[in-house]
């Protein structure tokens, strides 16, 4: 059976570019290589009775225009906001950031008077660049060297809702996209607990320190989604990160499309300079004029393609491209919900994201080790216990608990990930959960350490990178992931890339794979399903 | 306040509220910054006349407050405020303005001359923010105490009668805009004849420990007098009809605004009369000045509208059908006996005589009607009552 479309790997933006052009009529084939789909968005049962989100593992940046417009609510898809988050200090305070707005600016008070009264103006500007993106995540970023009627048509938008920031909003947008999160904030806020709080967004993912410049855009990057018009919330997916991924696969087969697993592509098959389809890890040959690669743009380019077909400057920006490894992941199954006494009883931030590294020197020093090649002795942890708020995902009583690690490079001192390694790095940040519950070592009773090793081999994420390539200026918009190719068409005719390594990033949106449709579909001369952003004026 | 554990209470009580809870009987209460206060205690209409007939008594406590002293107080007022605060005398209370680098309107608010060289700010919005960016370069102590300081507004035509029958001697002869001190068990009591209502009226500061005593004064002495506890929706009536305008409704404060070009010049609020290019710097001069010549884009204008249906958030239309504005604040004035607005309108729109049309939406037994009533703008003030200038004041 012949497809009109291959879609190579089923992670969110693979399901979600497939489940478009199947909505346009289009027959599509989704191959992915593990057993499972869902790429970086899965819920697995790795101890039982326990649903881990073990990639990926909260949602707000999810395109609300997809999410109603593949009926995602009806193929199961709930996101449950889930309230703040808290970093616990040394000195067995914390500080709090609630999401009652009363309550947070008294807790920001604790800490400095001053900075509970700019932790407005703090939001009020990013508020500001959120609505700047925003427009732009359901577009397709304008060639700026080019002149065909569409490219212009962007660019003047783009140029017209910059002007529309006025004049002091454009010099900050500008000042802003090339600040280090560490320089941004001390713009606002004087406690070191503060800034060391806000901080934490600006370097999720990303081999960079809070001190380095366009860690202020990665702050944004994790403040611009909303749920249901609340502004920079974040919550869960019921059911852990899969329910994105599954609801996304229902869509599709809702129009007709296909969903191939355990099947890992080999090459892309390129025959007189177009794509013809693709040759799979057994060997067999499945063909189509249409061929999305849902992969990062290092493997896309450097695994898929027989280089000797790319032209040598494709190779040699597919090499360049910055995909560094920087993040690690615990998964942990808990008998039951481990105390944190700093927080008393019942503090409703115990539901939100829990840190432990409260000043700006710690979370720099944690850059540190990673540039020495090590893991964070000290690290940046992100933990959260969904099943809190989700009853589906443990037994009732008991826990998972989600631990996001930053810094963890791709190779220890040079050298290969070793499992004696994964296992120190484990314990790491076990122990510095420990420090702040004296309870939580004893519950214990199952963790899935996953360094840039593991995420790479199963997820097949180059050295870990959850965005698919660095969220700096030199791979955004236009230059994502290559200059000249961030209009998701590859260097030949037929092939396409969805991904996170393209506009507009990681994150969990959906927004890359909507995006490649729309790209295909008017390539393919059929009528455009893809929506719109819902603008707010 | 500050412990750890804050987060068991979103919401505080005020100083006075054992009292003012007491005679809460709708329980309809809203969010004031930290704190709850009554929508209303009874009745709306009652509250509202007992402001306009006998006295009105507001919980207060809420209001953002900065005491500003050091050597460099005046010189930093002077910087921050549009108005020359040189000319405001110890004792002496003066509404004022401020403005952002761009000449847009941040807050509204009270400037107290407390006794030589020390100041209190009095906002509806928070501005230890701005207040510190502001005090770059100058010696002077900033201190927020909205918490510190427990206080009541006492308005209406029997206020100087019943403060005076609690024992403030001479209270009579305070101006308005004055500010007077009296010893009330101990404790220093401060009382500036000034308000929310454009009504003969008093403000009544003091130790929150001191509230509930001072509480009980005044309605024991008022109790002949028609004293009553008043919530936020009538004190919102006698506010427009005084053409008074207030911070998030009839503007948008110049540091929330997210959008551009939603803020205001003081010009765009009729407040011209609060900016004084003669002093030689201030926040936002160069800015006024060059709007000044270039013209502003809007005017804020007093209109009053034909009928009798409330013109809330209506559009506002010329004559040839085309929208040049919107309503603020609008209502029925009871005291005035007209159909009263608040409107922000494009410039030109808004000199007297203009052709203006509102259009009103209104419900009758759920059906929803339209109506395009003429507009006509008002200069003055929809109710100015001679008892709130005369001095002495009267028994009302």
């Amino acid at each position: 059976m012949k497809h009109d479309a291959i879609v190579i790997g089923a992670g969110h933006n693979g399901l979600a570019n497939a489940a478009f052009l199947a909505k346009a009529g289009m027959k599509v084939l989704v191959l992915e290589k593990n057993p499972w789909i869902g790429g970086a968005a899965v819920s697995r049962e790795l101890h039982e009775g326990w649903i881990y989100s073990n990639c990926s593992y909260v949602c707000s940046l999810l395109r609300p225009e997809i999410y109603r417009n593949l009926n995602l609510a009806k193929h199961g898809l709930q996101v449950i906001p889930y309230g703040g988050g808290v970093t616990f200090l040394r000195n067995g305070d914390i500080m709090g950031n609630y999401i009652d707005h009363d309550v947070k600016r008294r807790e920001i008070a604790r800490h400095s008077k001053r900075d509970a009264d700019a932790y407005h103006r703090f939001s009020r500007d990013v508020t500001r660049q959120c609505r700047f993106i925003r427009d732009f995540l359901l577009r397709t970023p304008p060639d700026p060297t080019s002149f065909r009627p569409r490219d212009i048509y962007e660019l003047l938008y783009t140029m017209k809702k910059f002007l529309n920031l006025g004049e002091r909003t454009m010099y900050e947008t500008i000042r802003f996209y090339s600040m280090s999160v560490g320089d941004y904030l001390d713009e606002y806020f004087e406690s070191d607990m503060v800034k060391a709080h806000f901080s934490g967004s600006g370097i999720i993912g990303t081999a960079l320190g809070v001190y380095s410049p366009g860690t202020a855009y990665v702050l944004l990057h994790h403040y611009m989604g909303d749920i249901d018009g609340s502004a920079g919330a974040w919550g869960f997916a019921r059911g852990g990160m899969g329910s994105v991924s599954k609801a996304l696969a229902g869509a599709l087969q809702e129009h007709g499309g296909e969903i191939r697993t355990d099947a890992g592509v080999d090459r892309i098959i390129v025959n007189n300079g177009r794509v013809s389809g693709v040759a799979l890890e057994n060997g067999d040959e499945i063909h189509a004029d249409i061929v999305v690669s849902n992969l990062d743009p290092k493997r896309t380019f450097l695994k898929l393609f027989d280089e000797k077909d790319l032209d040598p400057r494709m190779v040699e920006r597919a090499r360049n491209f910055k995909i560094r490894g920087s993040s690690g992941k615990l998964n942990i199954a808990l008998d039951g919900a481990p105390d944190f006494p700093a927080l008393g009883e019942n503090n409703p931030l115990r539901v939100g994201d829990m840190h432990f590294v409260d000043s700006m020197e710690r979370l720099e020093r944690a850059f540190d080790d990673w540039k020495n090649g090590m893991w964070s002795r000290d690290p940046y942890v992100d933990c959260l216990i969904p099943t809190l708020t989700d009853p589906t995902m443990a037994p009732p009583g008991k826990h998972f608990m989600s631990c996001f690690v930053q810094y963890v490079p791709p190779k220890v001192k040079g050298k290969d990930w070793t499992d004696e390694d994964r296992d120190a790095f484990g314990k790491v940040v076990i122990d510095q959960i420990g420090r702040y519950s004296p309870n939580f070592k004893d519950l214990i009773l199952h963790v899935e350490v996953r360094t840039p090793r593991e995420l790479e081999a199963e997820v097949g994420l180059t050295e870990g990178n959850i965005f698919q390539g660095e969220l700096t200026m030199d791979q955004l918009m236009f230059n994502r992931p290559f200059p000249g190719y961030a209009q998701y068409r590859g260097p030949m005719k037929g092939m396409y890339m969805c991904g996170s390594g393209t506009h507009p990033g990681g994150g969990v949106m959906a927004a890359p794979g909507a995006n490649a449709a729309r790209e295909i579909l008017a390539d393919m001369k059929r009528t455009n399903v893809v929506p719109e952003t819902e603008l707010d004026d | 306040m500050n412990q750890k554990e804050h987060f068991r209470k979103f919401v505080y009580q005020t100083a006075f509220d054992s009292r003012t809870s007491r005679l809460n009987q709708l329980k309809a209460v809203h969010r004031w910054k930290d704190y709850l206060v009554a929508d209303a205690y009874e009745d709306v209409a009652l509250e509202y006349f007992a402001m306009r007939n006998s006295t009105g008594v507001f919980d207060l406590c809420p209001m953002t407050k900065h005491k500003i002293s050091g050597p460099d107080a005046l010189d930093y007022l002077n910087r921050l405020l549009t108005r020359d605060v040189s000319k405001l005398k110890p004792a002496r209370v003066s509404y004022c303005v401020w403005c952002d680098d761009d000449g847009q309107v941040i807050d509204d608010g009270t400037v107290f001359h407390m006794r030589e060289g020390e100041y209190m700010l009095c906002s509806q919005e928070r501005q230890l923010d701005w207040l510190s960016i502001s005090a770059l370069g100058f010696d002077v102590t900033i201190e927020e105490v909205t918490h510190d300081i427990a206080a009541l507004a006492v308005q209406g035509p029997t206020s100087c009668a019943i403060l005076r029958d609690m024992g403030l001697a001479n209270i009579e002869k305070l101006k308005p805009f004055g500010i007077t001190w009296f010893d009330f068990e101990g404790s220093e009591l401060m009382v500036s004849r000034t308000g929310f209502t454009g009504d003969l009226g008093y403000e009544v500061w003091i130790e929150p420990a001191k509230a509930e005593a001072l509480w009980d004064a005044l309605f024991a002495a008022g109790r002949i007098r028609g004293i009553r506890a008043i919530g936020t929706h009538a004190l919102e009536m006698t506010r427009i009809e005084a053409g008074f305008i207030q911070a998030g409704v009839d503007f948008l404060p110049a540091d929330s605004a997210v959008r551009h070009g939603r803020t205001r010049s003081p010009f765009e609020l009729g407040l011209s009369w609060l900016v004084d290019f003669k002093k030689p710097n201030f926040t936002g001069r160069q800015a006024l000045l060059a709007e000044k010549e270039r013209g502003s884009r809007f005017n804020l204008v007093k209109l009053d509208i034909e009928g009798n249906k409330p013109a809330k958030d209506a559009y506002i239309y010329n004559g040839k059908n085309k929208v040049v504005g919107t309503v603020t604040s609008a209502m029925w004035s009871p005291t005035a006996k007209a159909n009263i607005a608040l409107a922000s309108l494009h410039a030109p729109w808004g000199k007297p005589g203009d052709d203006l049309y509102a259009e009103i939406y209104y419900q009758r037994e759920l059906k929803w009607n339209r109506v395009k009533a003429r507009a006509t703008v008002v200069e003055g003030v929809f109710f100015d009552p001679e008892r709130r200038k005369v001095t002495p004041a009267r028994d009302y």
